[in-house]
């Protein structure tokens, strides 16, 4: 199908550009192990508070890099007119979004992974038991911030104070993936962990939701 | 403009009325006392709010679809409207909540997602004005309208449900759980003259849009000139 | 370079407008190329020659009217849309000459698009610089693989604007020699000039345009010359 082989090129593309320079995949790492470090200093909490406030603040400072990490997502497309000569060779935009959101998806899982074990050191918490739970989570949450930032990118490229615009739109939007990934990566790290499945679902919930949202409108998105 | 002008006397006479009845009509709650009666208004509002960002909504995707600029008018009316509702809301929720619960906050699911609501609809206004071309900006902020209804009930479900504090001090409390039939009717009435208002607010707010849309229309032609 | 022989495609345009607020960048253009003709669009700058292209190379929506390709035939849908070179190179900087030309390629599903891409390369003489970077490239390499993706699925119209800014001499040469023997293949080919050049000698037709309206025709009468040099009709 012509969506998904399209898709394939372009994913390709975007995964080339950004590991031939990996500019992206550095500063985000970087950013969010400050922003983890910083969380610290500012509260400078106990091994139990940890436990408990850890999660909360790394998906805050997932948040804070992924509103970051979105911007040059269409931007770059602005430079030398490239999103003009993709719509003119793709038959379905979609497509444009699909290879923009799985790598950004992947970028934004990729940074978390690195990031895992020196969370788990500097926050105290015990990241293997759940371990594959705790990456689908990871997984699901990158994914819906992915999707919602991908669209608003979109967007905000094409504004004024784009750098401020993108945040700020984004992160209210992102609420529920905030909330529940918190939420149920917190049940993950107690004494005895819980898979709170019921939050897996809400969180597969918004990204069908918004993935589908994307998928009737992205075309609008893009037009000139 | 008479049209209009009859719907700013009636707005006008039933938001009288209605102060009238909450105040003087409904007889006093058991345990609050006199701060109570500020529940008509805050409910009321915040239901005529809600209403007001379903027309953003739909205004949003009647111009998506059809592109016409009226839609884009009434997006924008409805959504500064909504807002003002919402404003309200989270200023009487505290001023009712404190002196009953002693708290200025909580963090129960209709008030926190009023919030992010509020902060959605400020955003979308805001964009607005960081996009100069007309058609432009009336295409991208009615998507963005369009992706920021559409998480609002993710957002008021993800809050109720994993983060609503126990117990839970009921801010909207009342509606549905037993009202006494005369605080009902006061209920209603109230709802029905906030909508009322909310809608004479929007045309008004519609026909000032429209204006203004026409005269850039016209300084853009001289200015090509 | 050679485009698809099976249809060759001319280009109408029936009363097209388009508004950007209250600003009328086209107003009411009509006028048609013939297949194989070799046109100039002339005009200030902000006459709507940019627009115009756009619009043809469907990457913008007129507000009104219509956009059609006599002669193209049906079923070669992706061949029937123009090959459009702007302003900017529209390829990626951080990918190779090669990489950009397998990416649309492979994107509008052209037929072995290795080889094609090898092809191209090897006729706007970049063959040698292939694996490098666009970003290394200079003005004249840049328009010249601006020029090659335009090409890539072998589009029966191609349009240009402006495509002769910043070339030097041997540039505007190549330039010239090149959209010659695209012409020759049966090529329509449409571009956006200011005054004469070794470019504007191809053209057999001409129109101007002037704050959105066409002014001068050489269907209608006026020299080349004059629509090229003084814009009057």
């Amino acid at each position: 199908m012509s969506l998904f082989s399209n898709t394939a090129v372009l994913l390709s593309k975007e995964l080339r550009t950004e590991f031939r320079s990996r500019e992206l995949l550095t500063t985000t790492v970087v950013f969010i192990l400050v922003v983890l470090i910083l969380f610290s200093f500012a509260i400078s909490p106990t091994t139990e508070e940890s436990r408990e406030f850890g999660p909360g603040l790394l998906w805050l400072a997932i948040l804070f890099a992924a509103s970051l990490m979105l911007q040059p997502c269409f931007l770059r497309e602005q430079n030398n007119d490239t999103l003009s000569s993709l719509r003119l060779a793709v038959s379905d935009p979609f497509s444009i979004f699909l290879a923009k959101l799985i790598a950004n998806t992947l970028f934004l899982l990729l940074t978390e992974l690195i990031m895992l074990p020196f969370f788990a050191i500097f926050y105290n918490v015990p990241i293997l038991p759940e371990i594959h739970w705790l990456v689908l989570v990871l997984f699901l949450g990158s994914l819906g911030i992915s999707v919602a930032g991908t669209a608003l990118s979109a967007i905000s490229a094409q504004a004024r104070m784009r750098e401020l615009l993108l945040p700020l739109l984004l992160l209210p939007l992102l609420t529920p993936v905030l909330v529940v990934s918190a939420t149920v990566t917190v049940s993950l790290f107690e004494r005895e962990p819980i898979v709170k499945g019921k939050g897996i679902a809400f969180l597969a919930v918004f990204d069908v939701v918004f993935l589908t949202a994307l998928w009737l409108f992205g075309e609008y998105l893009l037009e000139e | 403009m008479s049209k209009r002008i009859i719907l700013a006397a009636v707005a006008i006479l039933l938001v009288i009325a209605a102060a009238y009845a909450s105040f003087f009509l409904a007889p006093e709650e058991r345990t609050m006392g006199l701060i109570q009666r500020i529940f008509y208004f805050h409910a009321a509002t915040a239901w005529a709010g809600e209403m007001t960002f379903f027309v953003c909504f739909l205004a949003n995707l009647l111009y998506v679809w059809k592109r016409q600029p009226k839609y884009d008018w009434l997006g924008v009316s409805s959504a500064e409207v909504g807002l003002a509702c919402i404003t309200v809301v989270l200023i009487t929720g505290p001023i009712w909540a404190h002196p009953v619960w002693g708290i200025w906050w909580t963090w129960d699911a209709r008030l926190t997602s009023t919030f992010v609501l509020w902060l959605l609809y400020v955003s979308y206004l805001l964009l607005r004005t960081l996009i100069e071309e007309p058609e432009r900006r009336a295409l991208l902020s009615a998507l963005f309208g369009i992706f920021a209804f559409l998480d609002v009930p993710l957002v008021f479900f993800s809050i109720r449900w994993w983060r609503t504090q126990h117990p839970q001090p009921v801010i909207m409390g009342g509606s549905g759980s037993g009202l006494d039939p005369t605080m009902s009717k006061v209920f209603f009435f109230s709802v029905l003259a906030m909508h009322v208002l909310a809608a004479f607010l929007i045309v008004e707010r519609y026909v000032l849009e429209k204006m203004n849309s026409e005269l850039d229309f016209l300084a853009r032609e001289v200015e090509a000139q | 370079m050679a485009p698809s022989k099976l249809s060759p495609t001319g280009l109408r345009f029936e009363s097209i407008d388009k508004r950007y607020g209250g600003l009328f960048a086209l107003r009411r253009v009509s006028f048609e190329i013939a297949a194989g003709e070799c046109a100039v669009l002339a005009g200030r700058n902000g006459s709507g020659k940019t627009t115009l292209l756009r619009i043809a190379g469907q990457i913008v929506r007129p507000t009104a009217g219509k956009l059609s390709f006599p002669g193209s035939s049906a079923d070669s849908s992706a061949n029937s849309r123009p090959g459009y070179v702007g302003h900017s190179t529209m390829v990626y900087d951080e990918l190779t000459a090669e990489e950009n030309l397998l990416l649309f390629a492979r994107l509008q599903k052209v037929e072995s698009p290795v080889a094609r891409a090898e092809d191209l390369l090897r006729e706007v003489g970049l063959y040698e610089r292939r694996a490098s970077l666009v970003r290394t490239f200079s003005r004249g390499m840049r328009q010249r693989i601006a020029i090659a993706r335009a090409l890539i699925h072998r589009p029966s119209v191609l349009l240009l604007d402006e495509p002769a800014t910043g070339l030097d001499p041997l540039g505007i040469t190549w330039l010239a020699n090149s959209l010659r023997e695209l012409s020759r293949a049966g090529c329509t080919i449409v571009m956006s000039l200011h005054g004469e050049s070794e470019i504007s000698t191809l053209a057999t037709r001409a129109v101007r345009l002037d704050a959105g309206i066409v002014i001068a025709d050489t269907q209608t009468g006026a020299s080349l010359r004059d629509i090229l040099m003084f814009g009057a009709a």
